[in-house]
């Protein structure tokens, strides 16, 4: 048996799988050029050294992370690249190749609308189906999880999921409320009744859409897995191996909605902290295995409900910080870097989030004070974020660029600072976006 | 009693207001007394959210706490005298858009505040805010937006106040997610509210309170 790998080790490996990328067939990558194989290698260094805080990168490194700008900036509506993914492939290799940040965040956002329409997915309006084919897909929050089913959830999430959360929110997938219990299925005994469910003509046809879905989802992927491979190959790193969520969020978001979770703060605190604690492990194995198989370390965890004005800081510190604090420790101890991205402002929380290892997260900031959130956590992590959507959007490149370099002197004093943009952006001129590349490139570098 | 309801209320001690209210039915208070009570407590936990000793978690408990009340006493609700506002405000989050929360607490914050509010909802369109203003005759209108696509919708509605020939008479405040003051020049509001305590004192304002 192979010796226990230390968790720095561990961040090692997947450091050395990120740099040594492979094709479809899991063959070496080819570079298209050996100057594509430097600037890779290059670029995650740079933003190797500026997460770990061991040593100063060479320059501020820089990221783009749009919502769906690069499919307005090819011409195309959200639409297009939900159902033609030529599309999706084209919009996202140009928006990469075009303004040559140092990694890209891949093409994943939009997903594939085929996959919603055939399970009829109710959770989120896309568009062309509940909004506009020229807007972004929008969550449509409801109760999905009801207030007396905490139980339910926490003895058994994932039949929770299976039989009741998954057959609410995808339309097709309704007859699943009448699987079996599986743990029923001990012995001998146990068989022929348990399947009986398998046989009824509604649950056929749910298992139908399954397999059909099952089906495009192989075809999205494959595309996002070309798109992927070729930027690989002319030398950009994808940034996210997948994601995770605060357990605040993800019961807060989509199962009991604002409303829900923040109700049963009052009525049922004990419940809620209980199933937190249950989703600890759940979210830990969520973004570890997205690091496993993509062979890369950053774990995306966008942050909601915990911003500043959400929750007072007893609430914040009660309910939502230990067991996000959980999963961030646990995905560290796996070698794995959490990118939580708070989204709104989280100048209230920046004394508690300090609390976790050097060198071992990254925080993405909205709207929070940059200088206040160096102050705070400049010992301890690594923070990027902060060019706002509006001024991207109405501002002139010479204001983002002043923007951007003012950021580097404040956020960047010392190394530990990646340059983007705060929250995700559908609009904003061109030249703008090459303003925030140009700053780093311009004015970023260490010497 | 009154006193003790307001306590529980304005404190989220949610079974014992309900207790108070069942009982002060029972011994026969006039449900105007009971609505006063809520008022006064509803105007409290405001004044808590506005010093920031009250966030999300207690503004929606309030609001569970009162429709429950209301629900108590409905029957005898409708013999009671209207309460006179002090001016009206019309709010939505605009076409495109169906973030519903932070504009909830802006009408709830208003509402607290006096003010005759209605609330058109998510996703409303321009000419739907227009219908609005000729129907209910707002000072004051309120667009909410999260998403960036808000700038746009927000421009779109303006002009089609401006269009329908009713933007001289109205005051036109903006906020949510991503908006700041750029955006208020460039859909041609009167001002930007950063948060739901900015609103009110907007509306305050403009209605000379």
């Amino acid at each position: 048996m192979a010796a226990q790998l230390t968790p720095d080790e561990k961040q090692e490996a997947l450091f050395q799988r990120w740099l040594s990328p492979k094709d479809g067939q899991g063959n070496d990558l080819k570079f298209q050029s050996p100057e594509a194989a430097k600037l890779y290698k290059e670029r995650i260094t740079r933003i190797k050294d500026a997460i770990q805080m061991k040593k100063q990168p060479d320059r501020v490194p820089v990221l783009l992370a749009p919502s769906f700008f690069p499919v307005f900036h090819s011409g195309m509506t959200p639409r297009d690249v939900l159902y033609d993914y030529d599309k999706l492939q084209a919009a996202f290799k140009k928006f990469t190749l075009e303004f040559d940040a140092d990694a890209h965040i891949g093409a994943t956002a939009p997903g594939s609308g085929k996959v919603y329409d055939i399970l009829d997915y109710k959770l989120y309006s896309w568009p062309g189906h509940g909004v506009a084919p020229e807007h972004s897909y929008q969550c449509n929050e409801g109760e999905y999880m009801k207030a007396d089913e905490y139980d339910a959830l926490i003895q058994d999430p994932s039949g929770y999921f299976s039989n009741v959360y998954l057959p609410r929110v995808f339309g097709a997938l309704a007859p699943l409320q009448m699987l079996p219990f599986l743990p029923g299925i001990l012995e001998i005994y146990g068989v022929g009744f348990n399947f009986i469910p398998f046989g009824i003509p509604p649950v056929q046809a749910a298992y139908k859409a399954l397999m059909q879905a099952g089906e495009e989802a192989l075809k999205w992927a494959g595309a996002l897995g070309a798109v992927s491979g070729e930027l690989a190959s002319r030398g950009y790193p994808e940034f996210w191996a997948g994601f995770s969520k605060a357990p605040f969020d993800v019961i807060g978001d989509t199962l009991r909605g604002t409303k829900g979770i923040m109700l049963d703060i009052y009525r049922q605190p004990k419940k809620l902290l209980d199933a937190l604690e249950a989703f600890v492990p759940l979210m830990i194995k969520l973004g570890l295995g997205a690091a496993q198989i993509n062979g890369r370390p950053i774990v995306f965890m966008p942050l909601h409900k915990g911003a500043d004005g959400f929750l007072s800081d007893e609430q914040y510190e009660k309910f939502y910080w230990p067991t996000l604090r959980k999963v961030m420790l646990g995905l560290i101890e796996e070698g794995c870097i959490p990118n939580p991205a708070a989204e709104g402002g989280y100048n209230s929380r920046l004394s508690v989030i300090k609390d976790l290892p050097k060198g071992k997260t990254l925080w993405m900031f909205d709207t929070t004070d940059m200088a206040k959130a160096k102050a705070a956590m400049g010992d301890t992590a690594c923070i990027m974020g902060n060019v706002p959507s509006t001024l991207l959007n109405l501002g002139t490149p010479k204001e983002v660029k002043e923007y951007s370099k003012k950021l580097i002197d404040v956020a960047g004093k010392g190394g530990g600072f990646i340059l983007s943009n705060g929250a995700f952006f559908d609009q904003a001129k061109p030249d703008n976006i090459k303003a925030v590349v140009q700053a780093a490139k311009e004015h970023g570098a260490y010497k | 009693m009154s006193n003790k309801l307001v306590t529980a209320i304005a404190d989220m001690r949610e079974e014992e207001a309900l207790r108070l209210v069942r009982k002060m039915v029972a011994e026969g208070t006039a449900p105007v007394g009971i609505m006063d009570a809520a008022r006064e407590a509803m105007g409290i936990v405001g004044d808590r959210y506005e010093k920031g000793t009250y966030f999300l978690p207690e503004l929606i408990m309030a609001g569970e706490m009162l429709g429950q009340i209301t629900q108590i006493i409905k029957p005898e609700l409708a013999k009671m005298p209207e309460v006179k506002r002090q001016g009206k405000v019309l709010i939505g989050t605009v076409k495109g858009d169906i973030h519903d929360i932070g504009k909830s607490i802006v009408s709830f914050m208003l509402d607290v505040n006096g003010f005759d509010v209605r609330d058109l909802g998510v996703d409303v369109a321009p000419q739907k805010f227009v219908e609005a203003i000729r129907d209910f005759r707002p000072q004051v209108i309120g667009l909410s937006g999260f998403l960036t696509l808000a700038f746009d919708a927000m421009k779109d509605t303006i002009e089609a106040i401006k269009a329908a020939g009713l933007r001289d008479g109205v005051k036109i405040m903006i906020g949510g997610g991503q908006i700041s003051e750029q955006i208020k020049d460039y859909a041609g509001a009167d001002a930007y509210g950063r948060d739901a305590m900015a609103g009110v004192s907007l509306a305050k304002k403009w209605l000379g309170k």
